[in-house]
């Protein structure tokens, strides 16, 4: 996702003006999981609203970023940990309330968790956090001893008067450090002196992760709470057009059907009732206009929609006069499929909707989208809507949505007492918000000596965020539709990058672990092959030499194929491919894949190599498990991720006919990475980004066959 | 009416004998440990333990557990194949959003309790049908290793 800058200093205000409204976190304290608190002591010393300490010294951090595997649960306590000086150890952790005033990402202006932004967006302010609060606990203890502040240290959730050694704990400061003045200006460390940043801390959630206890969405279970599953029209905007109630209400456990014309949803004492209703039911739907659509149609109208010409995104010297003049010119369409994201939990949400209230229990990237659908259905001011969130069993974007809350809350009005919505996997992929189809065509001219003397990319495809995040498309353009590819690195005289906006009314998509970049970075680094295949060139050497004004690409490039040996000597089938990424996430990837391909067409990856410069690392075990799955989560979309249409409806329906990778199909994958002080960068869609083109580019070194369309394996198979 | 004995202990549960194992544990008994992910053994999510031997619960009748002893992810680890797959899970940071992370930890420990040294080809044989998406995979291959050192 592309930026949309809030101030710095407006967030700051924010951070530090809450004064004693600081006490939302509590109200949470009744959630079940071990990594919410159980918040039973009143809170003597909140300055901001991420830090609560008690009067018997327990710390309780709270969480606005949420956790769905990337870390953050552990990296923005290690932020706030660090200058608050207490151990990891020492902390517990508490889901954040919905809240954009409070806990707004400060590139997207509200409290959201996407597009690899959380070290980035909140690396200053919660160490800004953490250093209030540890400056005010210091002072309180001063005051207590009457000495200079500056003569005291804190550490460990203890401060003491170096000269006297004297020591007080945070506990015994908090009611004392609530009632001084909180500081406008604190210092913060020099990342010299971090001794929790920068290190391989352990992970705060994982503990109750391996022995059950961890609580999501689909786990929540309340008093009377009746369990739904449903059944949306197949083809977006169809209608229920008949269904058999009697027989789904006599299977033994359903209790209700709701019938929202829309969507249909079979209410029992369990989900295996629900279901079996739900299947007795026999729904008959009128599909509407969308009923005879097909993946074939789609492409027409992106492939019409790509003759004409779209908003410059990018433009540097004359691109057409280049190319006229150029001695060799390449032209390439390329096409990337719809995806599903296809998280382990599927899509849930429990809901208690009453007269003047409404609790929402859900995992969700965007709790305030969440508690404002909610507000909306039912007609409740925000303040009578209350969500706990929960974590999450997989975001990568599905999860920024809030479709299936919408529809849990439309459901939950119409249910006596608590109910949880849970889709079955078939419903999730089928109704899914997806990756969009991006259809690009490429152009370029070489010079006689084969170096790129203009470079021409069209994007074609939905703005998603016009749709999400308005203020975000500007002048015509999708920001994150054109991520990576209007901050092509790569020295070339004339560039011209265009966006055409062209959506697609049949299947509804979204974000889907680094959108615009994981279908750039394909065509992209997809091309600069294609060009240096036809300069005769090393694909390494070519991209090396376009690099002089990029240091840091030209280091990841380097690191990585010293890494994985590129050049030497491969078997008969084997290939090496290489791609490069640099985008709006801040982050410089390079990655060597090394694929084999059998006569019969079938693909193995059998290494990957990932180098990597994020500037700042906050926890590098962390860093290094994003890439991995990174890597292996671009491996599915690459080798067999594809969502396609018939007669309006999705052919896909779960994982035997969308296919993702398994234990038996994963390379050794290795990640190196480069360690310096510049400002830290996303890492959690970069992986998955730069490996299709890796792959591609492989099974090109392994058949000479250059695959334009992903997915991978049918094209080899074709 | 039928008695399921889960985790050391009897349950007695007015459940058709045809509800699947996961929906019993979930929704009736309120263990919730064991995850819904396909309903079709497609992912492993729902991998529980039946008389030491890993099944799919979610296509597992609860009539098929009549006389076994059931055993799921809130107590595996107090067996001794269990105790180190947890172990050898948090010293390598194999989780992450952890969803599926129960199926995999179950399907690791029985794999563990019989072979206490597996190859690679032993891990993919008991673990390629266990689906991450997350892809931990790497991880976890080492932890089963890291675990099996231990034996």
């Amino acid at each position: 996702m592309a930026s949309h800058t809030v101030s710095r200093r407006d967030f700051v205000v924010v951070l530090t003006a809450t004064g004693s409204g600081l006490l939302l976190g509590c109200r949470v304290g009744d959630r079940a999981g071990a990594t919410t608190a159980a918040a039973a002591t009143p809170p003597a010393f909140a300055p901001n609203a991420f830090i609560r300490i008690g009067s018997d010294g327990r710390v309780t951090l709270i969480m606005n970023q949420v956790e769905m595997g990337q870390g953050t649960y552990t990296s923005m306590p290690m932020l706030l940990a660090e200058e608050l000086e207490v151990g990891l150890d020492q902390v517990q952790l508490e889901h954040a309330p919905p809240n954009d005033k409070l806990y707004a990402n400060p590139f997207f202006g509200d409290q959201e968790t996407g597009g690899s932004s959380s070290v980035r967006g909140f690396y200053e302010p919660l160490r800004r956090a953490g250093a209030t609060a540890r400056t005010m606990l210091v002072a309180a203890a001063a005051q207590t001893w009457d000495v200079d502040p500056a003569s005291c240290r804190a550490k460990r959730g203890v401060v003491t008067h170096t000269p006297t050694g004297r020591t007080l704990p945070y506990g015994a400061l908090a009611e004392k450090a609530a009632k001084l003045p909180v500081p406008d200006k604190v210092p913060l460390k020099d990342p010299k002196d971090f001794t929790l940043i920068g290190t391989a801390a352990k992970r705060l959630d994982t503990p109750d992760k391996v022995n059950g206890k961890a609580q999501y969405g689909i786990d929540v279970r309340l008093p009377g709470m009746k369990i739904a599953t449903v059944a949306a029209s197949p083809v977006l905007g169809g209608k229920v057009a008949g269904l058999d109630e009697a027989k789904a209400m006599a299977i033994p456990g359903v209790r209700q059907i709701v019938n929202l014309g829309d969507v249909v949803a079979v209410v029992a004492d369990h989900m295996w009732a629900a279901k079996q209703g739900l299947a007795a039911l026999a729904i008959r739907w009128d599909d509407g206009p969308n009923g005879s659509v097909s993946t074939a149609d789609v492409l027409q109208g992106l492939d019409a929609a790509s003759q004409q010409p779209g908003v410059v995104a990018r433009t540097q010297g004359q691109v057409a006069d280049a190319l006229g003049g150029a001695a060799q010119k390449i032209d390439a369409v390329y096409q990337v499929p719809f995806l599903a994201h296809a998280t382990m939990e599927p899509m849930n949400c429990t809901v208690h909707v009453q007269k003047d209230r409404c609790e929402v229990w859900t995992g969700s990237q965007t709790l305030t989208r969440a508690q404002g659908t909610a507000a909306r259905v039912t007609g409740l001011p925000l303040e009578q809507v209350v969500v706990h969130n929960h974590l999450l069993g997989g975001g990568f974007g599905r999860r920024l949505e809030y479709d299936w809350v919408t529809q849990a809350v439309r459901i939950g009005q119409r249910v006596e007492g608590p109910v949880k919505v849970v889709w079955t996997r078939e419903e999730d992929i089928q109704h899914e918000f997806y990756r969009p189809y991006y259809y690009d065509r490429m152009a370029a001219g070489l010079d006689a000596r084969g170096t790129p003397v203009a470079w021409s990319h069209r994007v074609v495809g939905p703005a998603i965020l016009a749709r999400y995040l308005p203020p975000a498309f500007k002048n015509g353009i999708d920001s994150d539709g054109v991520d990576a590819a209007v901050q092509l690195l790569y020295d070339i005289p004339a560039i011209q990058v265009e966006f055409v906006r062209h959506e697609e009314p049949v299947l509804n998509t979204t974000f889907w672990r680094g959108v615009g970049p994981t279908h750039n970075a394909f065509v992209i680094e997809s091309f600069m092959d294609e060009l240096a295949a036809a300069a005769k060139a090393d694909p390494v050497e070519y991209r090396r030499a376009l690099l002089s004004k990029a240091p840091r690409a030209r280091a990841v490039l380097d690191l990585a194929a010293k890494a994985a040996g590129w050049g030497q000597p491969l078997p008969a089938g084997r290939g090496r491919g290489v791609a490069l990424l640099y985008s709006w996430w801040g982050s410089y990837l390079a990655e060597v894949a090394e694929v084999e391909v059998s006569k019969a067409g079938d693909l193995r990856v059998h290494r990957v190599v990932c180098a990597v410069d994020c500037g700042t690392v906050v926890n590098p075990d962390t860093v290094k498990a994003q890439i991995e799955g990174g890597v292996n989560f671009g491996i599915s979309g690459a080798l067999w991720g594809e969502i396609t249409l018939k007669d309006g409806r999705v052919e896909q329906s779960n994982f035997h006919n969308y296919r993702v990778l398994r234990m038996n199909e994963t390379p050794t994958i290795e990640v190196h990475l480069v360690r310096n002080l510049e400002a830290p960068g996303g890492l959690g869609e970069p992986g998955t980004s730069i490996t299709g083109p890796a792959l591609a580019n492989a099974v090109f070194a392994a058949t000479g066959k250059r695959i334009r369309k992903l997915p991978l394996v049918p094209a080899l198979k074709a | 009416m039928i008695t399921l004995s889960i985790n050391g202990k009897d349950h007695t549960v007015d459940v058709p004998p045809d509800m699947p194992i996961l929906w019993a544990l979930r929704d009736v008994v309120g263990l919730t440990g064991t995850k819904f992910g396909c309903g079709m053994a497609l992912c492993g999510a729902c991998t529980v333990h039946l008389d030491g031997q890993p099944i799919r619960s979610c296509v597992t009748p609860v009539a098929a557990a009549a006389g076994k002893k059931i055993t799921t992810i809130e107590a595996i680890g107090e067996t001794p194949a269990g105790k180190k797959v947890q172990q050898a899970w948090l010293a390598l940071e194999v989780v992450q959003c952890g969803y599926c992370q129960s199926g995999q930890i179950m399907s690791a420990s029985a794999l563990l309790a019989k072979n206490a040294h597996p190859s690679d080809a032993d891990i993919d044989g008991a673990m390629s049908g266990n689906i991450c998406r997350c892809g931990t995979y790497p991880r976890i291959r080492a932890a089963i290793k890291h675990a099996g050192k231990g034996a």
